[in-house]
């Protein structure tokens, strides 16, 4: 076991601003790495060294793995945090990392290989006896059977990307002539998108709740659940508010997706956090989806119901020390909420709003978290996500995390650039959302998102 | 001619359109109290310096390398305002020669093409040679052999023709 001495942010914006902090209360030293469209970014005034790593376009900056490595080596970090997005679930990258003898804060080469491919997560799933939505037994082999299983399963069905997830490459078919045509799209768009044109099939699940489960497993294959959030809240399959607990989430379910989350972990070898999702559906039954082998972008959510600085976890756990705790030791208390702040125009269908900030005031107050990497003067650079920061409270109970959101919202101010700060308002008042009843179609129906 | 009255764009065009038609490279003008120079360059993007005006009582230059004009009167000395930076193309180690004992690929005052070697950066054990990409001389070099550079860093000031 070693304690690192040094590590690298291999990421940027609010996330690279996260990582930077829990390293320092550890006092670990930081190394940021940054692309000259963020040389600008709040979190390199604070980080020990600095180094600039290529142009703006993530190609050749964030996603350049050389790049990344050569500054990790120039700089003799003892280890690299990817963060989100980006190298976060890049098997080949956590490869390099090995052999260059840089510790990679996430789960193992093979976890993040196995998991990573969707098909497989979902054989293993099978194979330890967790409920997967119903659908393929693995690749599809051919139209054919596409079609065959898709009249078995009953309209409509979903065709999605092994290489997928995080809601990209699915496609819907609600019948036979939408199905072979979308069956040869997928495949096309696949190999396109990434490099593995192999689709599955699973059913449509109408109106479903998207919940996942939050999981931390140590090296030597110790794992907890820390209890679930609730995305359902999403437009075009990207989430946009996130919650713990699940509103209405009877106790049985939570503690049979907890153990099933585990069970997974465990089968997979995995180590580190990582996130399992579910889909419940309108009878309440749960089924697997996919496990995201990375920090969730949600992360802060769980943070506040259980108290545990989760990017703490993983440095501490991909240094080698044990969890230190057991389930029984997990306590939620209270309820948060997460409103993810993007800089898009609503009234230009999101269209995202990159550009100079003019004025940034951030809410504050009892229970009230800001992430966020923006300040006034700031320019959003155009190359990347268009998320600019996470706003979180945690209260007693949701009614009182509710009130507190509406008043930080209101507090919150950005100007210079658009953002969808008054669609959360909207959403934050929206009967239908305050009294828990939400699924995954909701922005899109009730705010043509 | 009364250089006072160059006040715009105007004129500098017609100053342009004289030298195309005279097929002259560089044309230098000088009195009251000014001085003008216009420079036709080959380099393939137009630098903002090579059109400029110099009037003799003047703030100093914010280019780097740039010769600051006397504020005096007297013209100013022989001194190159056109140095070129060579950054990093990559995160490395910077050497000045292909290995340990080899001689640097370039000294100051050599001359060098577009396609000359000016040094290795080193990344993952991959030895990346870096070309000049301007013709011209070296007039100084900013990183020590063995040094750490990040991209965009600034290595070689090329003084361009």
């Amino acid at each position: 076991m070693k304690k690192f001495s040094r590590i690298l942010i291999a990421n940027r914006g609010e996330i690279a601003l996260r990582i930077l902090r829990a390293a320092k209360e550890l006092d670990i030293e930081t190394v940021a790495v940054y692309s000259k469209a963020d040389q600008d970014s709040l979190h390199l005034e604070y980080a020990d060294e600095t180094i600039c790593i290529g142009p703006g376009p993530s190609l050749q900056s964030y996603l350049d793995v050389p790049k990344i490595i050569s500054a990790a080596e120039i700089t003799d970090v003892d280890a690299i945090h990817p963060g989100y997005g980006f190298l976060a679930e890049n098997a080949h990258f956590a490869e390099v990392c090995k052999s260059c003898h840089i510790e990679f804060i996430g789960p193992s080469v093979e976890a993040i290989r196995l998991l990573g491919d969707k098909g497989k997560a979902r054989e293993l799933a099978r194979k330890v006896g967790i409920p997967c939505v119903p659908g393929s037994q693995g690749v599809l082999q051919s139209e054919k059977e596409a079609t065959d299983l898709a009249r078995e399963l009953g309209y409509p069905v979903l065709i999605k990307a092994v290489a997928g997830g995080g809601g990209r490459g699915m496609r819907i078919a609600h019948n036979d002539v939408s199905l072979a045509s979308g069956y040869m799209q997928a495949r096309v768009e696949a190999e396109t998108s990434f490099n593995n044109p192999d689709v599955y099939l699973e059913k449509l699940i109408e109106k479903p709740r998207h919940v996942e489960i939050q999981i931390l497993a140590d090296q030597k294959g110790d794992v907890v659940h820390l209890g679930e959030r609730d995305c359902s809240l999403q437009r075009r399959h990207q989430k946009m508010i996130e919650e713990s607990p699940s509103p209405g989430l009877p106790t049985e379910t939570r503690d049979a997706m907890g153990e099933a989350a585990k069970k997974i972990a465990r089968a997979a070898g995995y180590s580190n956090a990582g996130t399992v999702e579910f889909l419940l559906d309108r009878g309440g039954k749960f089924y697997f989806i996919e496990v995201n082998t990375r920090i969730q972008v949600e992360h802060p959510v769980t943070e506040m119901v259980t108290g545990i600085d989760l990017i703490k976890e993983q440095i501490r756990i991909a240094s080698g020390e044990p969890l230190g705790y057991k389930q029984a030791d997990i306590q939620m208390r209270g309820a948060a909420i997460e409103c993810r702040i993007n800089a898009e125009d609503p009234s230009q269908k999101f269209k995202p709003s990159p550009g100079l900030v003019t004025r940034f005031q951030a809410p504050g107050g009892f229970g009230v978290r800001v992430e966020s990497h923006l300040y006034a003067g700031y320019t959003v650079p155009p190359y990347y996500d268009s998320m600019i920061g996470k706003l979180i409270v945690h209260q007693r109970t949701r009614e009182e995390a509710i009130a507190v959101m509406r008043r930080a919202l209101d507090e919150l101010r950005i100007e210079g650039i658009a953002t969808n700060i008054q669609l959360a308002k909207d959403i934050f008042r929206h009967f239908h959302f305050v009294r828990g009843k939400v699924n995954t179609g909701f922005i899109e129906e009730y705010f043509m998102g | 001619m009364d250089l006072s009255k160059i006040k715009d764009l105007k004129d500098l065009e017609a100053l342009l359109d004289l030298m195309g038609r005279y097929g002259l490279a560089e044309v230098e003008l000088e009195g009251d109290g000014q001085r003008v120079r216009l420079r036709k360059t080959e380099a393939p993007v137009a630098r903002p310096e090579a059109l400029g005006l110099y009037p003799l009582a003047a703030a100093p230059a914010q280019v780097a390398g740039e010769q600051v004009v006397d504020a005096s009167g007297s013209p100013p000395a022989q001194a190159p305002s056109n140095l070129e930076e060579v950054t990093s193309p990559l995160v490395g180690t910077f050497y000045r020669a292909s290995s340990p004992e080899a001689e640097p690929f370039v000294k100051a005052g050599d001359s060098v093409g577009a396609e000359d070697v000016l040094c290795i950066i080193e990344a993952m054990k991959v030895m990346n040679e870096v070309p000049a990409v301007l013709a011209g001389i070296v007039r100084e070099i900013l990183v020590k052999n063995g040094e750490s550079v990040e991209f965009g860093q600034p290595l070689f000031r090329i003084e361009v023709e």
